[in-house]
C-alpha cells in the first residue's frame, strides 16, 4: 500500500505528470478499452469468469507454452542469421556461435532450453486439460487441435536436433528415422513393404531424408521443415486453438 | 554411482530431471485438487446454493488487469528462469557428425526414448510406427469416446475414476517412466544398468529368448506355430472384447447402450493394445518370450 501511495503522489509532481501525461482512470470502460483497443490484447475476452484466472486451476501451462513458442521464434530467427544449412559449414557455425558471435552461446542455450521446456509444458498443459475434463463438449475440437500441436512440438524439436550436425543430433536422427524403414506397406523393412516393391531408395524413409542415409539432403530438409514449414503449420493451428477457446465460451470451468 | 551422477548432470538430461520434478509436482497437485474438490462437493449437497457456486457463474471480472497482470508476471518469471538456465548451462555440442563412428548407446531425442524402449519388446514396425500412430489417434478421439458428462471444467476423481486411471497410467507409466528408463537406465547395447553400476560396453549378457509356441515344443516358424500364435493374439482381443461386454450386459447394459457398439469396439481395442504393452514386457522379462505370433510377413 505504501508503494501505491508513493506512486500516486509521484504522479502529481511535474516529473510524474510529464511521464504519464494523464491519470489512468480505473473505470470499466477503460478496462474494456485496454483489451479492445490493442491488437495483441484483444486475443482476450473483455470479461472472464472468476475461476479462469486462478493459477491453481490452469497452472498457466498453455500460456507458458505460447510464450516459449514466441521466445523460440525470436531466438530461432536470430540463430538463422549465423547458420549455413550444409554439412560443411553447419558444425563450424556452432563453433562460431560459441567463440566469435557476441552472445552466440547464450542464443543457442536459450533456444535449446526453451525447446526442452516447451515439450514439458505442452505435456503438462495436456495433463491439466485432461484432469479438469476440459476436452468435454463443447471443446472437443480444441483438444484435437491441441494433440496436433503436441505432435508438431515434438516434430519441431526433432527436426532441430539435426541442425548442429554433431554426433548427438546425427545419431538421434538416424535412430529416429530408422523407424520409418519399418513402416507397414511404405517402408522397405516393414510388413508387406517389400511385397509392394519398397527398397531403401523409394520408401518413406527415403522421402523423409532425401536419401538412403542421413546426409546433406537430410540436413536441408530438416532445416526447411524446422525453420519454415512446421512453424507456419504450428502458427496456423495455434490461431485456431486460441480462436476456438473464445468461440467455445472461454476456458472451462464448473457450471 | 560416479557414472550415474555424470549421466544425470549431462546438460540435456538436466531437462529430464526438471521434467520428472514438474510431472510429479503437478500430478500430485491435480490429484490433491481432485480429492479435496470431491470432499467439498459432497459437503455442498446439503446446501445447494452456496455463495461460492453463485460467484462462479455470475461474477465476471475484467481481463484487464486481472488476467493480463498474471500473464505478464508469469512471463517475467519464466523469462528470468530461462535466462538463468541459459547463462549457467551450455547447450551440448559433440564432435563433428560422422557416419562411420556409431556411438554406443545411440539414443533418439529424449521424448522418443519411451518408444525406443518399446523396441526391446516389439519389432520396429510396432514400436516405431504403429504405436505412435495409435497414441496420436487415441489421444485425438478421447473427447468422442468419453461420454461421461460429469467432471467438465473442474478437478475431480470420484466422478471420472475410469478415465483418469487410464490416462494417468498411460502418461506416467507408459510415457514418462519409459523415458526415464531410456535416459538413465539404458547403457551400451541398450543393456539395463542400475544407477550404481558403471556403463561397461564390454558387458556380457546372456538372454535366450524363445517364441511362445516353442514353450510347447512347436517351432514358431512352422505353420502350426503360426496358427497357435495367431489364435493367442486374436483370442486375446476377442476375449478382451467379449468378456467385459457380457459382464456389463449382466449389470443392466445401460452403460453399453449409451456407449454404442462402435465406441465400445474402439475403446476396448485401444485399451487392449495399451494393456498389451505391459503384458508383453512382463512375458519378456519373466518368461523370455520374444514373439507371440510369428508369420512370414510380420512378428508380434
Amino acid at each position: 500500500m505504501m508503494i501505491k501511495e508513493f506512486f500516486d503522489k509521484f504522479r502529481q509532481t511535474q516529473v510524474g505528470k510529464s511521464i504519464f501525461r494523464r491519470n489512468y482512470e480505473d473505470t470499466p470502460k477503460n478496462r474494456m478499452l485496454a483489451i479492445r483497443g490493442n491488437v495483441f490484447m484483444h486475443l482476450h475476452p473483455i470479461r472472464i469468469r472468476h475461476g479462469a484466472v486462478k493459477l491453481g486451476f490452469t497452472w498457466g501451462m498453455g500460456g507458458i507454452t505460447f510464450l516459449l513458442f514466441l521466445i523460440l521464434t525470436i531466438s530461432g530467427v536470430l540463430l538463422m542469421f549465423y547458420y549455413h544449412p550444409n554439412t560443411r559449414d553447419a558444425y563450424l557455425d556452432m563453433k562460431d556461435l560459441e567463440f566469435t558471435v557476441p552472445f552466440g552461446m547464450y542464443l543457442r542455450n536459450i533456444h535449446r532450453w526453451a525447446a526442452h521446456l516447451m515439450v514439458i509444458t505442452v505435456m503438462l498443459h495436456m495433463l491439466r486439460v485432461f484432469m479438469t475434463g476440459s476436452y468435454k463438449p463443447p471443446r472437443e475440437f480444441s483438444w484435437v487441435i491441441g494433440v496436433l500441436l503436441l505432435v508438431l512440438t515434438l516434430l519441431l524439436s526433432f527436426t532441430g536436433y539435426l541442425l548442429p550436425w554433431d554426433q548427438l543430433g546425427y545419431w538421434a536422427i538416424t535412430v529416429g528415422t530408422n523407424m520409418a524403414r519399418a513402416t507397414p506397406l511404405m517402408g522397405h523393412e516393414g510388413p508387406f513393404g517389400p511385397e509392394l516393391g519398397m527398397t531403401a531408395y523409394n520408401d518413406i524413409r527415403f522421402a523423409l531424408l532425401g536419401g538412403s542415409t542421413v546426409g546433406g539432403n537430410a540436413l536441408i530438409r530438416g532445416y526447411i521443415w524446422h525453420c519454415i514449414a512446421l512453424p507456419i503449420v504450428t502458427s496456423v493451428l495455434i490461431i485456431v486453438h486460441f480462436w476456438r477457446i473464445r468461440r467455445d465460451g472461454g476456458i472451462s470451468g464448473p457450471r | 554411482m560416479k557414472n550415474f551422477i555424470e549421466i544425470i548432470s549431462k546438460p540435456d538430461n538436466v531437462a529430464i530431471v526438471i521434467m520428472i520434478i514438474m510431472v510429479l509436482f503437478f500430478t500430485i497437485l491435480a490429484f490433491y485438487y481432485a480429492i479435496s474438490g470431491d470432499r467439498r462437493r459432497s459437503r455442498k449437497i446439503d446446501q445447494p446454493t452456496s455463495p461460492e457456486q453463485k460467484a462462479d457463474g455470475e461474477d465476471k471480472i475484467h481481463s484487464w488487469p486481472y488476467l493480463v497482470r498474471i500473464e505478464f508476471l508469469v512471463a517475467i518469471i519464466v523469462i528470468v528462469l530461462l535466462n538463468i538456465w541459459s547463462v549457467v548451462l551450455d547447450a551440448p555440442l559433440e564432435e563433428f557428425a560422422s557416419e562411420t563412428r556409431t556411438p554406443n548407446p545411440a539414443k533418439a531425442p529424449w521424448y522418443f526414448l519411451g518408444l525406443q524402449e518399446m523396441l526391446v519388446y516389439f519389432d520396429p514396425w510396432i514400436a516405431g510406427v504403429v504405436l505412435p500412430t495409435l497414441i496420436i489417434v487415441g489421444l485425438c478421439i478421447i473427447p468422442y469416446i468419453d461420454i461421461n458428462p460429469k467432471g467438465n471444467g473442474y478437478y475431480t476423481w470420484r466422478e471420472r475414476k475410469f478415465a483418469i486411471s487410464i490416462y494417468s497410467f498411460g502418461f506416467l507409466a507408459l510415457w514418462i517412466a519409459l523415458i526415464v528408463i531410456g535416459v538413465f537406465m539404458r547403457g551400451p547395447g541398450w543393456v539395463w544398468f542400475w544407477p550404481w553400476q558403471e556403463w561397461d560396453p564390454h558387458i556380457v549378457t546372456s538372454e535366450i529368448n524363445v517364441d511362445l509356441s516353442q514353450i510347447f515344443g512347436i517351432d514358431a516358424r512352422s505353420f502350426a506355430g503360426s496358427v497357435i500364435g495367431g489364435l493367442v493374439t486374436l483370442g486375446y482381443f476377442a476375449v478382451g472384447i467379449i468378456i467385459p461386454y457380457i459382464y456389463s450386459q449382466k449389470r443392466g447394459g445401460k452403460f453399453l447402450k449409451e456407449l454404442g457398439p462402435i465406441r465400445y469396439l474402439i475403446v476396448a481395442g485401444l485399451l487392449l493394445i495399451m494393456i498389451g504393452l505391459p503384458i508383453k514386457i512382463f512375458l519378456r522379462l519373466i518368461f523370455h518370450i520374444k514373439y507371440i505370433w510369428v508369420t512370414p510377413w510380420f512378428n508380434i
